[in-house]
């Protein structure tokens, strides 16, 4: 598949999903000289905000070193080109976190929900809408429902306002060919000028070939992570995924070294541990977990004992869904007293 | 005597409250208000002898009065909870609203409600789903401590939120935080709601973490917390703690698990039960507490 002259827009997420990486610690200085990086490497959007997106700082999903304010303030008027764009989680932020974030010059809402509830988007899009702002839709999960429901979905979040929707897999669990299969007949339902993005994770090594099968299905965004910096085994590296395109004639309008040097020199530094594919972020991909459950579960390992492969594989058993993290305490909680009475 | 009540509202959740409402030793429910003519709620209503209307209130008001109403349940929608309001005022019915509109005073049965009853309001708020099943768990720690911060995090399957509560998702966390604060004496709450829509539909799930201002008193909490569940299992038998509850530093965290009992919603919808079993309960006590006020031999109550 040739996909030469396509030209795609690239979306950094080191700087949020990039958080559940750092526990959500980065400093206002980390995030203000890595944002200054990429847009000085030509990468035109990135997301900055607490991991679980606005309002996200809690007891559930941990509590930031700086509030989504905080970092928005610092690092908007450092931007010279590139936009900034935060993530909304219905249920979890609330419009008046949006306004927050508008006024602190954040000019592209992503409002994220499970990719069968999209109906719990319909206020945050429309405001974010009539705000004038790049306004996007984002299905969570996008692996638990069938092609059919997605395409159904991303119409509703159309409808509401959204000029871009996402397919998301949140889990780094989809083959190409499920990316196919969604992305086309997300294309073939919504109106031409509506953009498709795609957002991977790399918990089985399928980031890259993931976002090229995106593109050829019809995606003209494509979320990724300077050194790969984000939940479970990380994202789409976008460093890599930008040499991959430069090779296939894609265009992204990077400069793929100055990308390459804010990877190695600015965020492979400030990681907690080294991103890789481990047994348990290997786990999320396998059994369709949330990636962000992974440092969750290794906690509960140590403090309860109970490996966090097993408690992964339970919460995808169960069917958890991205928010529940409260449910990783109490599977291991469960597993523990199970364990005590064998 | 049993009082006489009215249900405005005619969709799944006046249903329910229909049904518990019918096995009240001291509530009666003689009228179902709706809006649509083909509702399947008025026309089960109609069947189980009740007076109903597709005329809306304010048509019926002066005759539901007429019929010894003394306590209205509002299970239409936020928006129209501030008309309803007002004519029951006026009609001197006790009004309990089930709606998110938090016009009136919250109420939240096993924390305040004596105390509601005691202040003679027309017109009490039942929080939110989320709400009725996490306060009680939060006022059990603030009875103990000070609680500096309260959290909870209610998961309901997919298939139990409805059209309103998805429309206006902001509407149940900002209201949810409050009542916390408010009622469960937290000095500042988060709350967060998730929707699951696994199959088959899981039964709702709450998680409380209470973040306690110094060293937890492990004892006293567990006792509080246990004699609290209790309490709330007298009218939501499906109310359980999942798990221990865990202290870790200054955070105390409960798991909660509530089965609805089933009445005419099915099991797993625990948040809707809550609803309508919190309503039944906040109009027994307010019917019981009039009694004792109209009893013959005994003055009112100043």
């Amino acid at each position: 598949m040739s996909l030469r002259g396509r030209s795609v827009t690239l979306h950094d997420m080191c700087l949020r999903d990039g958080m559940h990486a750092k526990a959500h610690q980065l400093t206002t200085e980390q995030m203000v000289a890595i944002a200054t990086g990429l847009d000085e490497a030509g990468v035109p959007l990135i997301e900055v905000t607490h991991g679980d997106g606005l309002g996200g700082g809690s007891v559930n999903y941990g509590f930031p070193l700086h509030s989504d304010e905080e970092y928005l303030r610092a690092v908007v008027p450092r931007m010279k080109r590139a936009r900034i764009s935060v993530l909304l989680i219905p249920g979890i932020g609330t419009i008046d976190d949006l306004r927050i974030a508008v006024d602190a010059g954040a000019s592209a809402i992503r409002v994220a929900t499970h990719c069968t509830e999209a109906d719990i988007a319909e206020q945050h899009l429309g405001v974010a809408r009539k705000l004038g702002l790049d306004a996007v839709g984002f299905l969570m999960m996008s692996h638990m429902a069938p092609p059919e429901t997605i395409a159904a979905q991303t119409k509703l979040m159309e409808s509401y306002g959204a000029n871009c929707v996402y397919v998301t897999d949140s889990a780094g669990y989809m083959l190409p060919d499920d990316v196919i299969a969604r992305i086309g007949l997300v294309r073939s339902g919504l109106r031409p000028e509506t953009e498709i993005g795609f957002h991977g994770h790399h918990n089985l090594g399928m980031g890259i070939a993931n976002s090229l099968a995106a593109i050829g299905a019809g995606a003209s965004r494509i979320d990724g992570s300077a050194a790969g910096l984000g939940a479970g085994a990380g994202n789409t590296p976008l460093e890599v995924f930008a040499a991959v395109c430069d090779r296939m004639g894609i265009v992204t309008g990077v400069d793929l070294f100055k990308l390459m040097d804010v990877a190695e020199n600015l965020v492979v530094p400030i990681m907690d541990q080294p991103l890789r594919i481990d047994r348990d972020s290997l786990v999320l991909g396998w059994a369709g977990v949330y990636s962000t459950f992974l440092l969750f579960a290794k906690r509960a390992e140590e403090r309860y004992g109970v490996p966090a492969r097993d408690v992964l594989v339970e919460l995808g058993r169960r069917g958890t869904v991205g928010g529940q993290e409260d449910m990783i305490e109490s599977v291991a909680l469960e597993l523990a007293a199970q364990r005590r009475t064998q | 005597m049993k009082l006489g009540a009215a249900i405005i509202g005619s969709g799944n959740i006046g249903t329910d409250l229909l049904y518990k409402l019918r096995d009240s030793a001291s509530v009666e429910p003689r009228w179902m208000v709706g809006i649509d003519p083909a509702s399947a709620g008025l026309a089960r209503a109609a069947a189980l002898g009740l007076k109903t209307t597709y005329a809306g209130l304010a048509v019926v008001i002066d005759e539901i009065a007429r019929d010894g109403v003394a306590i209205a349940f509002d299970a239409t929608s936020a928006a129209e909870h501030a008309a309803n309001a007002a004519l029951l005022e006026r009609a001197g019915i006790f009004s309990i609203d089930l709606t998110p509109a938090a016009l009136g005073p919250y109420c939240v049965p096993p924390v305040n409600l004596r105390a509601r009853v005691g202040d003679g309001v027309s017109d009490v708020n039942l929080v939110s789903c989320g709400g009725q099943a996490t306060i009680p768990m939060v006022a059990a720690v603030t009875r103990v401590q000070p609680v500096g911060y309260a959290e909870i995090v209610a998961t309901v399957a997919s298939k139990s939120a409805g059209p309103g509560t998805r429309k206006n998702i902001d509407e149940f966390t900002r209201t949810t935080a409050r009542g916390l604060e408010r009622v469960g004496g937290a000095k500042r709450g988060k709350a967060i709601i998730i929707l699951n829509p696994a199959e088959p539909p899981l039964i709702m799930r709450n998680t409380v973490h209470c973040l306690t201002e110094s060293e937890p008193d492990r004892d006293a909490i567990l006792r509080s917390v246990a004699e609290m569940t209790e309490e709330v299992r007298r009218y939501v038998p499906g109310y359980r703690l999942k798990n221990d509850v865990v202290f870790d530093g200054r955070r105390v965290s409960i798991f909660l698990e509530i089965q609805g009992r089933g009445d005419f919603l099915p099991e797993y919808a625990g948040n809707l039960d809550i609803m309508t079993a919190a309503a039944t309960r906040t109009a027994e006590i307010w019917a019981e507490a009039k009694q004792r006020e109209t009893a013959p031999g005994r003055g009112a109550v100043s």
